[in-house]
């Protein structure tokens, strides 16, 4: 008995899904107008949009490039566009964009500053992409520290040799000394002998050799540094030396040490404790009063000195977050390898630390740099500083929007690349699943 | 038996100090303190001899002398004749107004930002987005000084309000005036005021507290506890019962009816502010730097907060939401009970130390010229006395008692919360 009039016997092709739920349609309705609230937001977000490109794009693009001062700006927006001030003047920027960049850099040797920027970038290539970068590269990296402050200030290339000679007897010492009279005992000499050298007879010495054989460039003040320079400058210092100087400190706050760690618990809750800008005071008036009399060294270095120390204290409280995050069968781990305490640290401990830590170490860096604009207040020229000179200045006096903007705009680009770089290092050293 | 014989007794050497791990470490500390208390010694002597050379050893008596410049933007009376430790009172407290004001704002903007950036409208979470990364990188003093700038360039000039048909209106129903010397709001005033209390004397930290204001939080914390007692009673009835009573209305009333009866016999009434000759009369006046600082720091700090706010909203799993739901909870109680609890842990101690960060970068306030402790004590009475080791230091330890309370707030709060695990 057969009443079915019909069976399938193959299967149904696949229907296209409806054209609302994929696609360009899909995905906005999906993100977009899901349901009535959201519809709503959606609307009112494109009104603020709209609201806020409507003023910028015009002030941005429909600006005036050539003029000299704030009223020429003006009275061409007055022929060009009638009379809105809805327009931008970038003469500011074209005129002093040198200054901003550069501060007061003789501008015959703005190529030494360049230059510098090169070698920078060039050195800091092999820290930051270690595998792909050309192995010839370590070598800039291993000069800049020496090349980079030479270049920017001048002078005899001896005193910068002779600086670098440190080093080198440093590693001469432990070398020999280590198969003689023990680790210890080399490692103390390595550290104790390059200071006797630079605080005794380095500067003699240069001065003896540059008597015979002066080779130099000429030199530039430090009070001729500023504009944006300047900010890149104290940022490569202050981020360079903080790290090695707050995993220090990170690891004295961690010891079991009483008294090691009471210094350390003080120095990081102190500097963590004042505002930066008690720290720049600090060095800008009272540096030169707790070392001996009569010496003044320069405004920049002391700077340099009182941000690293601030962002060190930073550095450290993240390291140290860093450690206490790792489970503690590491260190069991480590100690039953039979490793001593510091290679512990640099096999097994520092490497997991600082990869945990490495947002932190990142914003802490990102906060150091914008932290730079500080020095302004100190009366140092660095990009803010420049910006209050140029409003005061007759010419541009009353224009503010063009001028922060462009300065945003630097530091934005700087500031926002290092914070895709340390994403991209979380991926990269990511080894979980 | 086993005898036990002692082992040979070791006697002590001096390099044992360096490698018996049992001395090792008293070495390395003994080391570490005198290389400290050399370094120390050292500083303290360079700077005592520096200081003696100068002619000016270390002496606080500049602080009992007239400051002789005047503050603006106070909370408390000061004239230019009172003393330098007066001025740099008025500037702390200053400082804290600037701080309490930016933690509210920045909080709530981030709050706000925070949760919109985990919005599932694409576009509001992107709009979102787009101001933290702009806020946050790009430095807080460049926001400061812009806001400066935009407050005084673009504002109205207070004579812009004057005439028959002036190019600028007072806003908000005509009580606020937005001008470029700063902005006029409406200030409570009372017509039968009990006066007020005078706290230390005629010395310099003489403070005054308004009696009408301790009279309005009294009353508003009798009406709170008699709220609480009165939601503690319906608590108890509920579980002896299973029936909840009514008392929105009931505490509605005891909020509302004490609170408008003081108002009433006080006198209650605000004052406008009011164009007079160049200037408005009237109101409490908010200086250009003021709002620029205020403006600025929230605005920075919410970017920060933001981050938090969302990382702290995605670090509690899904499956709390849907185990609480499962336990039959509403939505709203969900949030109360099971998510906002675990969010906060993670929340809190980020964001105390992002209200810490906004009170130390509140001493930006000396770029805008902001009356706080940096600019009196730490500005113009460094520059005028020549006191700087002096003003440092007091400066410095101003800041780290503000730091140290918070932090001490915030370890408490983190003992309280923490988890209590085996």
């Amino acid at each position: 008995m057969s009443d079915q009039a019909f069976v399938r016997i193959e299967m149904l092709p696949e229907k296209k899904p409806p054209a609302s739920t994929v696609g360009m349609i899909g995905w906005l309705r999906e993100n977009l107008f899901s349901g009535w609230l959201n519809t709503v937001l959606t609307i009112i977000s494109m009104g603020f949009i709209w609201y806020i490109l409507s003023g910028v794009l015009p002030w941005v693009f429909q600006s005036v490039w050539n003029a000299n001062s704030l009223n020429e700006c003006r009275e061409i927006m007055n022929e060009t566009w009638g009379s809105t001030h809805g327009h931008a003047c970038w003469g500011v920027v074209r005129e002093r964009w040198l200054q901003l960049l550069y501060g007061f850099y003789p501008e015959n040797l703005y190529w030494r500053v360049n230059l510098a920027l090169v070698l920078t970038l060039l050195a800091l290539t092999p820290l930051l992409f270690a595998e792909r970068a050309p192995r010839q590269l370590w070598y800039v990296t291993a000069v800049y520290p020496f090349l980079m402050p030479w270049l920017l200030w001048g002078g005899s290339i001896w005193g910068t040799l002779m600086i670098a000679a440190g080093v080198g007897i440093g590693y001469l010492a432990f070398r020999l000394l280590a198969p003689i009279a023990g680790s210890l005992i080399s490692v103390i000499a390595s550290a104790v002998l390059p200071i006797i050298w630079w605080m005794f007879l380095a500067g003699s010495a240069a001065g003896v050799v540059d008597a015979v054989l002066p080779m130099g460039i000429e030199t530039v003040e430090s009070r001729q540094f500023g504009g944006f320079m300047l900010a890149i400058l104290l940022g490569i210092a202050a981020i360079g030396c903080s790290l090695p100087i707050g995993i220090i400190l990170a690891l004295g706050r961690q010891s079991d040490l009483f008294i090691v760690k009471t210094l350390c618990v003080g120095f990081i809750e102190f500097i963590r404790g004042v505002p930066l800008i008690t720290l720049l005071f600090v060095a800008s008036l009272l540096l030169n009063l707790f070392l001996p009399v009569g010496t003044n060294f320069d405004i920049i270095l002391r700077v340099m000195i009182m941000m690293t120390l601030f962002a060190a204290a930073y550095m450290a409280e993240v390291i140290r977050g860093g450690l206490a995050a790792l489970p503690k069968g590491q260190y069991e781990g480590a100690d039953s390898l039979g490793l001593n305490y510091w290679q512990a640290q640099r096999l097994i401990i520092m490497p997991q630390a600082l990869k945990i830590s490495i947002p932190g170490i990142v914003s802490t860096f990102i906060g150091i740099f914008k932290d730079t604009t500080l020095v302004s207040i100190i009366g140092l020229f660095d990009v803010i500083g420049l910006a209050g000179a140029i409003r005061a200045d007759t010419a541009w006096n009353g224009i503010y929007w063009e001028l922060f903007a462009f300065i945003a705009f630097l530091f934005f680009v700087v500031c926002f690349s290092m914070s895709r770089y340390s994403m991209y290092l979380e991926r990269k050293l990511h080894t979980g699943h | 038996m086993t005898t036990l014989t002692d082992p040979p007794k070791e006697s002590f050497r001096l390099s044992m100090l360096i490698y018996d791990t049992r001395y090792r470490s008293l070495t390395i500390q003994v080391v570490a303190m005198m290389g400290f208390m050399l370094v120390a010694a050292w500083l303290i002597n360079n700077t005592l001899t520096n200081l003696a050379t100068l002619g000016k050893p270390i002496d606080f008596g500049f602080l009992g002398d007239p400051a002789s410049y005047d503050i603006n933007q106070r909370l408390l009376e000061y004239d230019s004749r009172e003393t330098h430790l007066r001025a740099s009172f008025i500037g702390l407290l200053n400082t804290l107004v600037v701080a309490v004001l930016g933690c509210i704002t920045a909080t709530i903007i981030g709050v706000f930002v925070g949760v919109l950036r985990l919005s599932k409208n694409w576009l509001v979470a992107k709009i979102m987005t787009v101001y933290v990364e702009i806020f946050r990188n790009v430095p807080v003093l460049l926001w400061i000084v812009l806001a400066m700038a935009i407050l005084i360039e673009s504002l109205p000039a207070p004579k812009a309000f004057r005439g028959e048909n002036p190019e600028a209106s007072l806003s908000f129903f005509d009580t606020v005036a937005v001008t470029n010397r700063g902005v006029y709001i409406p200030e409570a005033l009372f017509s039968n005021s009990l006066g007020n209390i005078h706290l230390f004397g005629a010395s310099s930290l003489r403070f005054d507290i308004s009696l009408d204001l301790v009279a309005i939080f009294v009353v508003l914390g009798l009406s709170i506890f008699s709220i609480r007692k009165l939601a503690a009673r319906a608590k108890r009835i509920q579980e002896a019962t299973g029936d909840r009573p009514k008392t929105w209305h009931i505490n509605l009333a005891i909020l509302l009816v004490p609170m408008i009866c003081l108002l009433v016999i006080l006198g209650f009434h605000l004052g406008y502010p009011s164009l007079k000759g160049f200037n408005f009369k009237g109101g409490t006046h908010m200086r250009n730097s003021l709002i620029a600082l205020w403006l600025a720091l929230s605005l920075y700090t919410a970017a920060f907060i933001a981050e938090i706010v969302r990382g702290g909203i995605l670090a509690i799993s899904y499956g709390q939401t849907e185990a609480a739901g499962a336990l039959g909870l509403r939505p709203g109680k969900i949030m109360r009970l099971v998510i906002l609890p675990q969010a906060l842990r993670v929340i809190i101690p980020p964001m105390i130390s992002n209200y810490l960060n906004l009170t130390k970068n509140s001493s930006l306030a000396i770029a805008v010229g902001y009356m706080d402790i940096t600019g009196t004590l730490g500005g113009i009475t460094m520059n005028q006395t020549g006191r700087e080791l002096e003003c440092v230091l007091m400066l410095m330890a101003c800041y780290l008692l503000i730091s140290l309370s918070i932090s001490m707030v915030m370890n408490w709060y983190n003992g309280r919360v923490a988890l209590v695990e085996r």
